[in-house]
């Protein structure tokens, strides 16, 4: 058993509901107890969608449970498809309906209904939400496009003179992080390289679409937490590649159009020569100097985590102080990442150990999920959302992609924004005793909040003990005493570095055996550890 | 009951107790019990609940409590693992394990509730049997009590009256000759409780308890001379667990609008022998405040149709509410669990012709609600902006049940929340 607060990912059939909601023609069947359409509402409300997610719940009862709950779903799958006429059905079980093993599938075959049925086996007690998209989306893409695989080691037939180049862009679903807008800036990138898009998936699809996936010439892995496991099985049968680069980020995006170009076999030098991405030059300008080593730490799904972390370091010049992702799938992918950034990588699941890590390191700026958002609020620091699990606010009403040259500039607002602006941090630096414009206010373009200054402390400040390790930990070891003026001193400091000049003056003193920390201990610590 | 035209029983003369109800099966658009611990935990606040469940149950609670709106809650999840089920980790020393590393991180904790979930009721983990086990070893500190709020017994409101039914035991006894004291059951908003206990006072009423109370140690006393005035529909078990300890249920409406406060007022004074004037002249003032609020809303409501998905079991109070004290037509009032004694009051005052169900199959009921095409629909949130975008006006259910909307002071506010879906679709031009 495991402890949890709060969840980063959601069970494996929630996955599953994503890629069904994203599509179009599917209705899933799933065999679980009532409660569990509490998903709807991350469709409906989340997200807003304005249609309610295809699904049909079987709603079983503790009194069914002796006998009749095999029967009770294969008569709400037969209503649903009455009800529905999907192009194919999915059926599964939630985690309660997996543990009265009814088997949805074969009871959903001997129905005899006239469509696909894709039987899912999630396993809701090992996996999670992003793995049950995974397996969901390629079950399914095997299921529509199977019948249609030649003959294992057949040639791919070369494209005909004067066709297009056409792709598939894999990966994108409901309730994903800027799916949506992702889908039209790649389509828009690819459509100026001469690309058409065959089709999109799952996101917009029916299960027809999926039967054609083979005859596109490649596959573009849009999120690969979602599209990899499809993506490989198409280039092992129908022998289409797939792209590896993620285009987040102006680097990443050059690097996927010279892949997407080779790949189709086309020129990409006009479309390189006219980029489009602001970010670039407004990286370059001398305003965004201030930006220049900014700490940030990066949390989120891998894809995200990855890209984020990279555009941070590379294309604002931040300095990436920790990485770290939920998706233990692909942990080594982000143990790389964070082996390039030179840090260690923190794969977890557990939001806990992330806010730790946090506190620990300090940083000027989070980026990460909306558990770290929460994280950061608490502990004062900025933060930028990056990755699922999102909220409704991660919907704008306006284009926001991540991907492509637009989704840098859109990165770098996201990124620059919730910081505070180069001459305003120079100013609070300069007059750290101003009755209006002190550390402990927020960014000034940021509104209302922190507008006044807490009231003077007394001049006589008591010497506060504090815990010797990390702020927030009950460890034992020896009491370090703040004197008076230091901690005085220490409060000048403006709210966004406070945390870390206190932790560093604490470890400097611990180190050194100092178990008083004066105003002399305070400036030699800022010295030694001076950046 | 007697006493007040307004609120006069119309049993005798058939009332609609009687009417028949559609009882319909189905997929469940509805939250499991665990949803209450949403208001449970911020009601006694020296409380934790631990969920013993799975993935999906802690995805639950974040979802429906808006992901994260407190920095460090006081409910939490043991997820059961793949181990846990393969007898590979004995379920019960994980358990301990998990309830220490807990209560060691958070000591200001008194009470504990083992939460059940679908798969602990299935995979039968025993956790009243855990509880013990764990009180022994935490007391007196930490006391620990368990009770299911699995979606295959319980429909959201009933995880409350489950995590009360377990604390009912645990209830000090009251004397047999002790002066007749009143109890009020179920989680009302603390301002709301204030003000019951205000005019409580005023009338002489008393002494009043509140249960659950606000600290896991302030548990009231029952015994043969309290009476009981339930102050939300969904206490089933607790009320019987209640009455054989003695406490005596006065029959009353439910605190909702000011005909239904009046009337619930009315049981507690007419039990503790207090003159109807006395009544009248304690609450005159509420009452006017309350009606000349309410009458602003009634020129936005009157003579609009209303359609109730079920949802909190609050459905048919609140319908009898808007039909009586704002005019609005009921079409159908649908609830998830209909108790027809606890009841009997509210269905007495409903219009005859009201179509009552229970029970849901969500998409013939949604087929009904769109022939029906009301001006208002209250629904849950899967629910409510799809039906939006079919050009219905919804409100949202669950608001309901968060926000303060008994008693006089709340019964404009309550209307409110009805009024604002039709009033901004009339705002709205683009």
């Amino acid at each position: 058993m495991q402890l949890t607060l709060w969840t980063y990912e959601g069970p494996p059939h929630v996955g599953a509901m994503r890629v069904a909601t994203g599509m179009r023609g599917v209705h899933y069947v799933l065999h679980a107890p009532q409660g569990d359409t509490y998903a709807d509402l991350l469709f409906t409300m989340i997200e807003r969608r304005d249609q309610r997610p295809p699904v049909t719940y079987t709603t079983f009862q503790a009194r069914d449970l002796g006998g009749d709950t095999a029967d009770l779903f294969k008569a709400a799958a037969a209503e649903a498809y009455e009800r529905h006429r999907p192009e194919a059905l999915l059926v599964g079980a939630s985690c309660t309906a997996e543990l009265i093993q009814d088997d949805p599938g074969g009871l959903a075959r001997s129905l005899g209904l006239p469509v696909p049925v894709v039987a899912l086996e999630l396993p809701s007690y090992q996996r999670k939400e992003n793995w049950g998209a995974a397996e969901t989306f390629f079950q399914l893409v095997r299921a529509c496009a199977g019948p249609h695989a030649p003959p294992p080691g057949t040639p791919r037939r070369e494209r005909a003179a004067g066709q297009r180049p056409r792709c598939n862009l894999l990966g994108p679903t409901a309730l994903g992080f800027r799916h949506r807008d992702d889908i039209r800036e790649v389509t828009g990138l690819l459509a100026r390289l001469g690309i058409d898009v065959h089709v999109v998936a799952p996101m917009g699809a029916r299960p027809s679409d999926l039967a054609t996936l083979g005859e596109a010439d490649f596959n573009v892995v849009l999120y690969p937490e979602i599209a990899h496991s499809a993506a490989s099985w198409l280039t092992r049968t129908f022998g289409q590649p797939s792209t590896k680069t993620v285009p987040i980020g102006v680097s990443a995006t050059r690097e996927f159009i010279h892949e997407v170009a080779a790949l189709a076999g086309v020129d990409p030098a006009a479309v390189l020569a006219d980029e489009g991405a602001r970010s670039v030059w407004y990286s370059r300008s001398v305003d965004s100097t201030y930006l220049t080593d900014k700490r940030v730490f990066v949390f989120g799904d891998a894809t995200h985590a990855i890209a984020a972390a990279r555009f941070a370091a590379e294309e604002l010049g931040f300095k990436v102080v920790g990485i770290g992702t939920y998706s233990r799938e692909f942990a080594r992918d982000v143990r790389e990442a964070a082996a390039r950034h030179g840090v260690e990588a923190l794969i977890t699941d557990d939001y806990l150990a992330v806010e730790a890590k946090v506190a620990e390191l300090q940083p000027e700026l989070v980026l990460g999920t909306q558990m770290e958002r929460h994280v950061a609020k608490r502990l004062g620091i900025p933060c930028a959302v990056i990755s699922a699990p999102v909220h409704v606010q991660d919907y704008p009403a306006r284009y926001a992609p991540q991907m492509g040259f637009e989704g840098a500039n859109v990165l770098f607002d996201t990124f620059v924004h919730p910081l505070m602006m180069g001459l305003e941090e120079h100013l609070i630096g300069m007059f750290r005793e101003d009755f209006e414009f002190h550390g402990d206010a927020a960014p000034s373009h940021l509104g209302h909040a922190a507008a006044a200054r807490p009231a003077p402390e007394p001049a006589a400040v008591a010497p506060t003990p504090v815990a010797a390790a990390a702020a927030n930990t009950a460890a034992s070891g020896p009491t370090l005493v703040w004197s008076a003026d230091a901690e005085q001193e220490l409060k000048k400091i403006p709210f966004f570095v406070r945390g870390k000049a206190r932790r560093n003056t604490e470890r400097y003193a611990l180190e050194r055996g100092v178990t008083t920390i004066t105003l002399e201990a305070l400036y030699d610590a800022k010295a030694h550890f001076g950046r | 009951m007697n006493a007040r035209p307004a609120i006069e029983s119309r049993t005798d003369a058939g009332g609609c107790t009687e009417v028949p109800v559609l009882r319909e099966r189905g997929q469940r658009e509805v939250f499991c019990g665990l949803t209450s611990i949403i208001w449970m935990h911020r009601k006694i606040q020296d409380a934790f609940f631990l969920i013993v469940g799975s993935r999906t149950c802690a995805h639950l609670m974040q979802s429906a409590a808006g992901v994260m709106i407190f920095a460090e809650p006081r409910f939490g999840t043991a997820v059961i693992e793949e181990r846990d089920l393969a007898g590979l980790a004995d379920a019960n020393d994980e358990l301990d394990r998990v309830v220490d590393e807990l209560l060691a991180r958070r000591p200001d904790i008194k009470l504990l509730f083992l939460v059940g979930s679908c798969p602990s009721e299935v995979i039968k983990l025993d956790l009243s049997r855990a509880a013990q086990r764990l009180s022994r070893k935490h007391y007196p500190g930490v006391r620990v009590l368990s009770y299911s709020g699995s979606g295959i017994e319980t429909t959201f409101t009933q995880g409350e009256d489950a995590c009360l039914a377990a604390m009912v035991p645990t209830l000090p006894q009251a004397a047999a000759d002790a002066p007749p004291s009143l109890l009020v059951v179920g989680s009302l908003a603390d301002v709301v409780e204030d003000q019951f206990r205000r005019v409580f006072d005023a009338l002489g009423v008393g002494p009043v308890h509140f249960f659950p109370p606000r600290r896991a140690q302030a548990l009231p006393p029952v015994g043969p001379n309290t009476r009981m005035l339930l102050a939300q529909p969904w206490l089933a078990d607790t009320a019987r667990l209640l009455e054989d300890r003695g406490a005596r249920r006065l029959v009353a409406p439910m605190p909702i609008g000011v005909e239904g406060t009046t009337a619930w007022l009315h049981a507690a004074a007419d039990a503790f022998g207090v003159p109807a004037a006395r009544l009248d002249a304690v609450t005159a003032a509420a009452r006017d405040r309350a009606m000349q609020a309410l009458a602003r809303h009634r020129e936005r409501l009157a003579g609009k149709s209303i359609f109730f998905f079920p949802d909190s079991q609050l459905e048919i109070p609140l319908a009898r509410f808007l039909a009586r004290e704002l005019g609005m037509r009921l079409g159908e009032v649908g609830t998830p669990f209909l108790h027809r004694a606890h009841l009997a009051a509210e269905l007495d005052l409903l219009p005859r012709d009201v179509r009552l169900s229970e029970g849901q199959h969500v998409d013939r009921q949604l087929d009904r609600c769109r022939a029906e095409r009301p001006d208002l629909v209250v629904c849950g949130l899967g629910l409510a902006n799809p039906l939006e975008a079919e050009g219905l006006a919804t409100k949202w259910s669950i608001e309901l049940v968060f926000t303060p909307i008994q008693g006089y002071e709340q019964a404009a506010d309550l209307a409110e929340l009805f009024v604002r879906p039709l009033a901004r679709r009339q705002k709205l031009v683009a």
